[in-house]
């Protein structure tokens, strides 16, 4: 439209170019162990034929946190290239010595701060398939903060018999199961999903630290309350939607969402 | 063995008799009145019953069993060793088999404490006594909490009424986490009798149905009494109504005491009656 274009126009030069925004973003990290180029070249061939559907532009971080080899030795140049012919963008060089910081710089490449744990990085490499799937279902927040399996299914809380009016049940850490029904009147948290598998007639809390990807399940939605991460609906509202069936509840865009379960 | 001795004493109240609370958080829905019916059902079934008035200060189980001139000591005497247990229980006069121990209308809750409750519980049992019926005050302050805290079983009496039901599950709730069961991990056995039910005006849409509740609760159903004025007469005489065969609430305590008993009887009382000729000529004269 003419008239908005033009407003834009004028407004322009007041107006800062960009935003800076802070962001946590999954990415990959090629810890080098040794190098020469011959042997680079097979090593990465194989990894790429066995997820050739994951290495396409995908920007890497080179880490030397466990590098053995002279970095006199190392041509930042030749390496990028390497890294480019299998799908691979070198952005960022992590735990180099002063002399590879010097290269980067002329590669155009950034410097990131040495790792003073080197556990994790190994991990990180050895699985690499898995973050793509992390990054594309629940977003890099979680990709972040996520505690391992074990720890999860840990703090998971289990109740079998029913939480009656008056009653509160908190999973502190994990999911809430309760297999009974809940009452009108009683209280369930958890600080990771709720899964009810009887009518939900009382308050659930979801996500009761804030974690907005925590869901509530439940197999008869008759509560007087739902929350997540602090976004709750009350009674009058989930009313209107999926009453007294099975649903599944979410946030999505700061607002619960209620889809029935089939 | 003298240890032999100690742990049998210490489990001795639930492997010798069974508590059974009558409670419902709610006031006025018959929790006394059921008490003393269903006391009476297993003193005449045979059992040797013993039936507690916790309602210390708003003693009403006297009048129910029609002994209020009979109370010398009660239950507070006995707590605080003014009275033996063998005193204050009074001998029914229609069950041999029936023991009525009465509460202080002249003290408060406060008046019992968890080991004087105990020491009675234990005392009873001791004695050979069947069954132990410990008819609960309204609430869920000390007293209520005091009548519940022993029990082995419930039976939770509910209107079928909102605020009755979820006063109802309010106190399962408590049972089940605050009972002495509850702290040794076990749990308390629940039961529904639901009273003053009314299948016509369930029909009608104007009371709860057994289902309804039943679900709410989520408890095993005892029994449903229904509604009728014959409760109320035997009230005011001081007969326990399940004394009164031919009524249908007599009747409906009489099946509540056979399931107590591990009996397996058909629930009556629930749908809305076929009207006969009679009931219509009655509802015309009405």
């Amino acid at each position: 439209m003419p008239p908005s274009n033009s407003t834009v126009a004028e407004n322009a030069p007041s107006k800062i170019s960009f935003r800076l925004k802070g962001g946590l973003f999954p990415l990959t990290l090629l810890d080098l162990h040794h190098y020469t180029p011959e042997q680079l070249r097979l090593d990465l061939g194989a990894k790429v034929a066995e997820a050739p559907g994951f290495f396409q532009q995908t920007p890497v971080i080179i880490g030397f946190e466990s590098f053995a080899g002279d970095f006199r030795d190392l041509p930042l140049i030749e390496l990028q290239e390497i890294l480019r012919e299998h799908g691979m963008i070198g952005v960022a060089l992590k735990g180099a010595n002063s002399s590879l910081e010097a290269q980067a710089q002329k590669a155009g490449l950034a410097i990131m701060p040495a790792n003073t744990r080197t556990t994790p990085v190994k991990e990180t490499l050895v699985e690499p398939e898995a973050q793509p799937e992390v990054e594309s279902e629940s977003g890099p927040e979680e990709a972040s903060s996520a505690p391992t399996p074990s720890a999860l299914s840990t703090a998971s809380k289990i109740v079998s018999t029913p939480v009656r009016s008056g009653q509160q049940v908190y999973a502190p850490g994990g999911d809430l199961i309760v297999l009974a029904p809940v009452s009108a009147g009683a209280e369930i948290l958890a600080d990771g999903n709720i899964h009810v598998y009887a009518p939900l007639r009382g308050r659930a809390l979801a996500g009761a630290q804030g974690n907005e990807n925590a869901q509530v399940f439940c197999q008869s939605l008759e509560a007087e309350l739902i929350s997540i991460a602090g976004h709750f609906k009350l009674v009058e509202e989930l009313k209107n939607e999926h009453w007294k069936q099975a649903v599944r509840i979410s946030l999505q865009s700061q607002a619960l969402c209620i889809d029935a379960l089939k | 063995m003298p240890q032999h001795n100690l742990t049998k004493q210490k489990r001795g109240i639930s492997t010798l008799a069974k508590i059974i609370v009558v409670t419902s958080g709610k006031g006025g829905v018959g929790k006394t009145t059921s008490s003393a019916a269903i006391s009476s059902g297993l003193a005449m079934r045979g059992k040797k019953t013993a039936v507690i008035d916790f309602d210390i200060g708003l003693r009403n189980l006297d009048l129910i069993m029609n002994c209020e001139r009979r109370v010398v000591y009660d239950f507070v005497n006995v707590i605080n060793g003014e009275a033996t247990l063998r005193q204050a229980l009074i001998k029914d006069k229609r069950c041999p088999n029936l023991f009525i121990l009465p509460a202080s209308q002249t003290r408060d809750k406060d008046a019992l404490s968890q080991e004087g409750v105990e020491k009675v519980l234990l005392e009873l049992a001791e004695d050979g006594f069947d069954f132990i019926i410990c008819d609960s005050p309204a609430g869920i302050e000390h007293g209520a909490f005091m009548a519940l805290y022993f029990a082995d079983a419930a039976i939770v009496v509910a209107n079928p009424e909102v605020s009755s039901v979820r006063d109802s599950d309010r106190i399962l709730g408590i049972l089940q986490s605050k009972s002495r069961a509850a702290e040794q991990g076990k749990t308390v056995e629940e039961m529904l009798l639901l009273t003053r039910y009314n299948p016509e005006r369930v029909a009608k849409g104007e009371m709860l149905g057994v289902e309804d509740v039943e679900e709410i609760l989520a408890t095993k159903l005892l029994g449903v009494i229904p509604e009728s004025e014959t409760v109320l007469k035997a009230s005011n005489q001081g007969t326990p109504v399940i004394h009164d065969e031919d009524s249908p609430a007599g009747q409906a305590y009489a099946d509540a005491v056979s399931r107590l008993l591990g009996e397996e009887v058909e629930h009556r009382f629930i749908a809305v009656e076929q009207k006969g000729l009679f009931s219509r000529l009655f509802r015309r004269s009405a």
